[in-house]
């Protein structure tokens, strides 16, 4: 540790400038990709939209009330699950192949890899979410109670929920194999999509209170509620500071386990 | 004692990999990760590295050799940071590998055994972007990737997703990668396996340059004529520890002299030493499972002779292997096995 310490070495660059050239990389990557992003990740929630929002009122088997609980909820749906896709289906991939060697060789701690992978799926979530929104109203039409003036409301719900479900997307990237990949869309995904308050109200489930109390370790059931609390206020919801401060803690709780996991895996 | 400017060097680096069945559920399936690793701490696991004591020299072009299983690559593993030492400690560049590992990482260029390319960039992107992470401008990056990518031979391949790479192609892209951030030691993991004679050379061609331009360079191979033509001193590993260490000329003194006869058996190899150890003109005879090495000086002129002496022992001879001294003979009678 004596001659070669004191070694001048170019341009060091901090963790800051690693995390930017890792997210430019995925930027990029994800640019060239987007069609089939947009198609992954929405498909299925304009699907339902098209049905529940549109189909079923059109046949009356359901009131036009329902539009205004189900819309937030789709758009819930859409951010958290596109957020955590982005982030566990290529994560799967490079760990089986190895190909995340060149960044875990980057010159910053292994953690700035993963953090920057939650990032971009904080991005990707909304990303998705941007793009639901106006094609769900188009499809459903005027809907009630809708409303774009609790912009902060919007943003903060939004952003923890992304964070959320990345953190989570990390989690389950790190600890699953090429072979489970399925198993986690039936048995990860499907339960947290239909007992996460996507399509009706939590409030609404004071109707089965075991299991309106059962669905609160769902993430998803904060992320639908929050939306629901801040893009049509006048619709029964779930208080919005109790929806943040379930966000932040599961958002804290995903990034550590993720973090751990992640270390785990990049280190033998 | 020591080398004053060693650019690598490791104490008792010792690695035990907890034990297959604990590893195959990795900690991540939820907060039961910390019971399970707990657990497996405690089960024998595999040893991978017992006590490594290696020093290496700046500007040195020094070759790990040994089978496969030797512990090369959890050797490379550790000194690329990849790998965590269960104790001991490895100086890289001035930097210990586990608590400066970033430091490491900044200084070091790492080709892996299997390609392992960004699929989702291009030839040239793969380069770029690597740069891009060790905080080198894109202009300075191109200028470099380009040329790397000529001096490598696939300038055409540039702009090829790297799946149009033939695995040659692709290995040299890693060499590149590893070389475009201008690191101050590179270390290979087996760089040349699964290339064919052309790609070969066209590495070795490289790595002959680096180390001309005063460039560290360490690499694991299991190739005896690329450790022989390429080190200036190899290490010789075996079971994770360190069996010897030299120039290969000095190697090659230390090999038991005379021609090496390998025979392949169908059974144990061990009842033929007896007699085989008898024979004039014998002066070693070893067994390791089913072949029989003895070291000869009359050439292969004891064949004949062999051959009766397993007859006799109740063995047939399957096979037959005739080598001179050299790094393979030696290698041979200190491990008791072949390279490959």
């Amino acid at each position: 540790m004596t001659a070669t310490a004191e070694k001048v070495h170019a341009q060091p660059p901090g963790a800051g400038k690693v995390f930017y050239a890792l997210l430019l990389r995925d930027l990029m990557v994800n640019r060239r990709e987007l069609p089939y992003f947009l198609l992954r990740t929405t498909l299925q929630p304009l699907l339902f939209t098209l049905v529940f929002g549109f189909l079923l009122p059109k046949m009356s088997f359901v009131g036009r009330a329902y539009s205004a609980a189900l819309m937030p909820g789709i758009l819930a749906m859409s951010l958290a699950l596109s957020s955590m896709q982005s982030v566990t289906l290529p994560m799967v991939i490079d760990f089986a192949t190895n190909a995340l060697e060149d960044r875990l060789l980057a010159p910053a701690s292994i953690r700035v890899v993963a953090l920057e992978k939650i990032a971009m799926g904080i991005l990707q979530g909304l990303a998705a979410a941007l793009f639901v929104l106006p094609v769900a109203r188009l499809v459903m039409g005027p809907i009630d109670g809708l409303t774009l003036s609790h912009g902060i409301e919007i943003a903060a719900v939004a952003v923890l929920g992304a964070a959320t479900f990345s953190a989570l997307g990390l989690l389950l990237g790190t600890a699953i194999s090429p072979q489970q990949i399925g198993l986690v869309f039936s048995a990860i995904i499907g339960p947290m999509m239909f007992f996460g308050c996507v399509y009706y109200p939590w409030t609404g489930l004071a109707a089965v209170p075991v299991l309106k109390y059962a669905v609160l370790i769902n993430p998803m059931v904060y992320v639908a509620e929050g939306l629901r609390g801040s893009l049509t206020p006048a619709m029964p919801h779930m208080g919005l500071a109790a929806v943040l401060a379930a966000l932040v803690l599961l958002t804290g709780l995903f990034c550590a386990l993720g973090l751990r996991s992640f270390e785990r895996r990049s280190i033998a | 004692m020591g080398l004053v400017n060693a650019a690598v060097k490791t104490t008792q680096l010792r690695k035990i990999y907890p034990a297959p069945s604990s590893k195959r559920s990795p900690g991540g399936k939820s907060p039961a990760a910390s019971a399970g690793a707990g657990a497996g701490a405690k089960r024998p696991g595999v040893v991978a590295l017992e006590g490594l004591d290696l020093e290496i020299a700046e500007g040195e072009l020094f070759g790990l050799l040994g089978p496969n299983g030797a512990g090369k690559t959890t050797t490379i593993g550790i000194l690329t940071t990849r790998v965590r030492p269960t104790s001991g400690d490895a100086v890289v560049a001035g930097a210990d590998v586990t608590r400066e590992a970033v430091l490491v990482r900044r200084r070091i260029g790492v080709v892996p055994q299997r390609p392992n390319p960004d699929r989702n960039l291009n030839a040239r992107e793969n380069l770029v972007f690597h740069a891009a992470y060790f905080g080198i401008p894109l202009r300075t990056a191109n200028a470099r990737a380009r040329e790397l990518l000529e001096k490598l031979g696939i300038a055409d391949k540039g702009d090829s997703k790297v799946d149009q790479l033939s695995g040659g192609q692709q290995q040299r892209l890693m060499l590149a990668r590893a070389l475009i951030h201008q690191p101050e030691i590179l270390f290979l993991d087996e760089p040349t396996v699964g290339l064919d004679p052309h790609g070969r050379l066209a590495v070795w061609e490289v790595l002959r340059e680096l180390h001309q331009q005063g460039r560290t360079i360490v690499m694991s191979t299991h190739n005896m004529e690329e450790a022989d033509r390429l080190g200036d001193r190899l290490a010789i590993v075996d079971h994770g520890k360190l069996l010897a260490v030299d120039a290969p000329d000095k190697l090659k003194a230390r090999a038991p002299g005379g021609t090496l006869i390998q025979l392949s058996l169908d059974g144990e190899a061990s009842a033929v030493v007896q007699l085989a150890s008898a024979l004039p003109g014998v002066f070693r005879a070893e067994a390791s499972n089913a072949a029989l090495h003895a070291y000869s000086d009359r050439g292969g002129e004891l064949i004949p002779a062999l051959i009766r002496a397993a007859e006799q022992s109740g063995r047939t001879v399957k096979d037959i292997h005739l080598s001179p001294p050299s790094l393979e003979t030696l290698f041979i009678s200190m491990t008791g096995r072949k390279l490959d």
